[in-house]
């Protein structure tokens, strides 16, 4: 029966697959790439809960243990922040010259992004030697170290997304139609950025 | 043929079939590797599952040590769920949920492979603790401070953790794409609410995965910290809390129930329509029970946890009830859909009607334990063990088996003998609950989870040989099991491209689909484009109101 029932069917169906894939509203990609900032928002979600929940059970002075110095947003925490900051807006400057189709400017923009988000990796790095306890030392240092130490690692996966892209932009592959990649790799930056305001006021201010 | 083969074909220079599965991207083959590396993983789980129950049968240690058996049931909670109900149900995703929504693949059909090749060796990761020393022993759930590096110092739990994190990534990256498939691949006319159930089941699992997984990822990685590094996540000596792994495990673990049970009510939701050659009742209840589901999964989790003292009974064990609410609709949906329909009792409909009836006994011990008065009563018995094996095994698994059934027709082109299916349906369906219902007795009357031996003086021996027997009778229902698959592979009934007259798009292209899926497409007017087209004639004389 079913044969004949699906020979039947042939001569009726009408609709041919020409654009199976909806051009309209945001390009593929781009939810991808939202869909997926969206489970790593979860993923540091169940990191800060980790933290409070540690903040918020322990006994005594919650900080550094002694004897290592308290945390102090200078020399170094704050111009970092700075740093990153600024690599937002560099990144969003790229974008906003690839979308007018300016080659030059976004190969331009891309390069200083790059080299300001080496810069925080190396900085925090640098500070991780100055601090005066590890990961091992007491609750607090785990959670430091854990929170910080992926969010360093979010931003040395945001370089190595740079580095791709400004590769590409060199071979002109990019231009003010055809830029997806720039976008999609523009929010992952802009989303690392807002992990580190909260880490940060969280860290250096909400103690 | 409702299709040809696309012309020219996208054919390719490759010769081997071996190269070609390995590095394939096609979504179809992706889900038949995802499918078979999923039963792989079953049959190591159930032989596990086996050896627990040898050793459980009657009072004393007869074939393994604490040590060993602490390994066995570990290992066969995690296989079974990690690395059999969740990707088996995830490689029906990926093989139907494109052709239900008439598309020509996934999404990112890179990133789907990679997805699925985590898979294996995230198992094998887990597996090798065996190989160094012994496998993680401290249960599914892997609590702490048993997780720890005091309690489980040997590496098979770092295997585990590693493995897990491999695990939990391919299931997030399978999420992204199966909701940005479902969101921009969709064919014209086919609206979200006009998909198939099983698409709406899969994209409120998928966005169930997304969020909770994560945060599984996160309480992994800080347990490995904890072991490997010096970490206090969860050491209370230096300031950690155990408790935390309890809340962070159950944030993830309680949608987890959903992500493996909601995929399995879309299965079902497809094929009771088909064999009562009715429209699913309600559809659009559905869809929002289902949605509500997906919510309430993420308010509920203490609910693991009453007895820790450290959560509001109240607010949980409310929220806890109300998910009958929505799951209770989804029950009148199938028995309406039933009622008065014209009932044929094929094997993929007698695997759905058991879905029903054993999910609605697995429901109802869930509600049960919802009530803290009670919870108090039966936390960590065997009659947890019992309700659990109600939701996944009598739930889950019948719904895996009655997609098995369903859809080898569209995925081989053959369909497995009628026969073999029912001799396997009713072994399996009797196996089970002779081995699954005694164990709510024996949690009643106070028997523990996660022991290996018994008193001969707790009056538990009769109730655990009764439940051994059904745990082989199960493994006995797997032998007419494959040996259909294999005889029908090799040498099956060829039944055309719609042998069971369904409703949805997969079955208006040939069986097995060419590569790209469809190369025309029905009109889609309705959740049915397939029953539309069949009964097109059925309609023409009305007039354009008249028309449904």
């Amino acid at each position: 029966m079913s044969v004949e029932a699906s020979t039947s069917m042939s001569a009726d169906i009408t609709t041919r697959v020409e654009v199976a894939r909806r051009e309209s509203g945001m390009p593929t990609p781009l939810v991808g790439m939202l869909l997926f900032i969206a489970s790593e928002v979860m993923f540091f979600g169940g990191l800060f809960a980790a933290y409070f929940n540690a903040r918020a059970a322990f006994v005594g002075e919650w900080g550094p243990p002694a004897p290592a110095p308290e945390l102090e947003i200078l020399p170094l925490a704050l111009p970092l922040t700075v740093i990153l900051l600024t690599s937002s807006l560099t990144m969003q400057l790229g974008v906003w010259a690839i979308r007018r189709g300016n080659q030059g400017a976004m190969r331009f923009w891309t390069a200083i992004t790059l080299l300001l988000g080496i810069s925080f990796v190396a900085g925090q790095l640098y500070d991780y030697t100055t601090l005066g306890f590890g990961i091992s030392d007491g609750v607090f240092g785990t959670v430091f170290y854990t929170l910080t130490g992926f969010h360093g690692a979010h931003v040395f996966g945001g370089t190595v997304g740079l580095t791709i892209l400004l590769a590409r932009a060199i071979q002109g592959q990019f231009s003010a139609r055809n830029h997806v990649a720039v976008e999609a790799i523009s929010i992952y930056w802009h989303f690392v950025d807002v992990v580190w305001i909260a880490l940060f006021t969280t860290l250096y201010f909400l103690r | 043929m409702a299709t040809t083969t696309l012309e020219p074909r996208a054919e390719t220079y490759r010769s081997s079939w071996v190269i070609d599965w390995l590095t394939t991207v096609d979504h179809k083959k992706i889900g038949v590797l995802y499918i078979v590396n999923s039963f792989l993983f079953f049959f190591a789980a159930g032989i596990l599952a086996l050896v627990i129950r040898s050793e459980l049968a009657v009072p004393g240690l007869q074939f393994l040590d604490e040590r060993t058996y602490n390994q066995a049931f570990t290992m066969h909670g995690t296989i079974m769920i990690f690395l059999f109900i969740v990707p088996v149900l995830s490689g029906f995703a990926n093989y139907v949920v494109p052709l239900q929504l008439g598309a020509p693949d996934m999404a990112f059909p890179r990133i789907n492979a990679l997805s699925f090749w985590l898979l294996p060796l995230g198992g094998l990761l887990i597996f090798s603790g065996y190989l160094f020393g012994g496998a993680a022993a401290e249960g599914w759930t892997g609590y702490a401070p048993l997780s720890g590096g005091t309690y489980a110092a040997g590496v098979g739990t770092d295997l585990w953790l590693i493995g897990l994190t491999l695990v939990g990534t391919a299931s997030i990256l399978g999420a992204v794409n199966i909701i940005a498939t479902v969101f921009k691949m969709r064919a014209p006319g086919m609206t979200l609410m006009r998909m198939p159930i099983f698409c709406w089941t899969v994209l409120v699992t998928a966005v169930l995965i997304l969020l909770a997984t994560p945060v599984l990822t996160a309480g992994l990685i800080a347990l490995f910290i904890d072991r490997n590094y010096g970490g206090s996540f969860f050491d209370p000596t230096t300031g950690g809390q155990p408790i935390l792994w309890q809340h962070i495990f159950w944030f993830f673990g309680h949608p987890e129930v959903y992500i493996v049970i909601l995929p399995a009510m879309g299965v079902v939701s497809e094929i009771l329509p088909v064999f009562s050659r009715k429209p699913l009742f309600g559809y659009r209840a559905f869809v929002f029970a289902t949605i509500a589901i997906g919510l309430l999964s993420f308010s509920v989790w203490a609910h693991h946890m009453f007895t820790t003292g450290v959560v509001f009974l109240p607010f949980f064990a409310f929220m806890t009830a109300l998910i009958a609410v929505p799951t209770g609709v989804k029950m009148f949906n199938w028995m309406a859909t039933l009622w008065r329909g014209s009932i044929s009792l094929t094997t993929p409909m007698l695997f759905a009607l058991g879905f029903v009836t054993m999910f609605l006994i697995g429901g109802i011990t869930g509600v049960m334990l919802s009530a803290p008065a009670v919870d108090f009563h039966l936390q960590d018995t065997y009659f947890v063990v019992g309700h659990l094996h109600y939701v996944f095994f009598g739930g889950s698994v019948f719904g895996v088996f009655a997609a098995t059934y369903f859809w080898f027709p569209k995925i081989t082109g053959r369909r497995l003998n009628e026969r073999l299916g029912k001799v396997h349906f009713w072994i399996h369906f009797i196996g089970f609950n002779l081995a699954f219902f005694p164990m709510h007795p024996l949690g009643i009357t106070g028997m523990p989870r996660r022991v290996s031996d018994y008193s001969p003086d707790a009056g538990w021996t009769l109730w655990n040989m009764a439940s051994t027997a059904g745990a082989f009778m199960i493994a006995i229902s797997v032998l007419p099991f494959l040996i259909n698959v294999i005889a029908t592979f090799i040498n099956g009934e060829r039944v055309g491209d719609d042998p069971w007259e369904a409703n949805t798009l997969e079955w208006a292209t040939s069986s097995p689909p060419p590569p790209y899926n469809f190369d025309k497409l029905p009109p889609i007017r309705s959740e049915r484009p397939v029953f539309d087209l069949r009964h097109k004639h059925d309609v023409e004389h009305l007039s354009a109101e008249e028309r449904p």
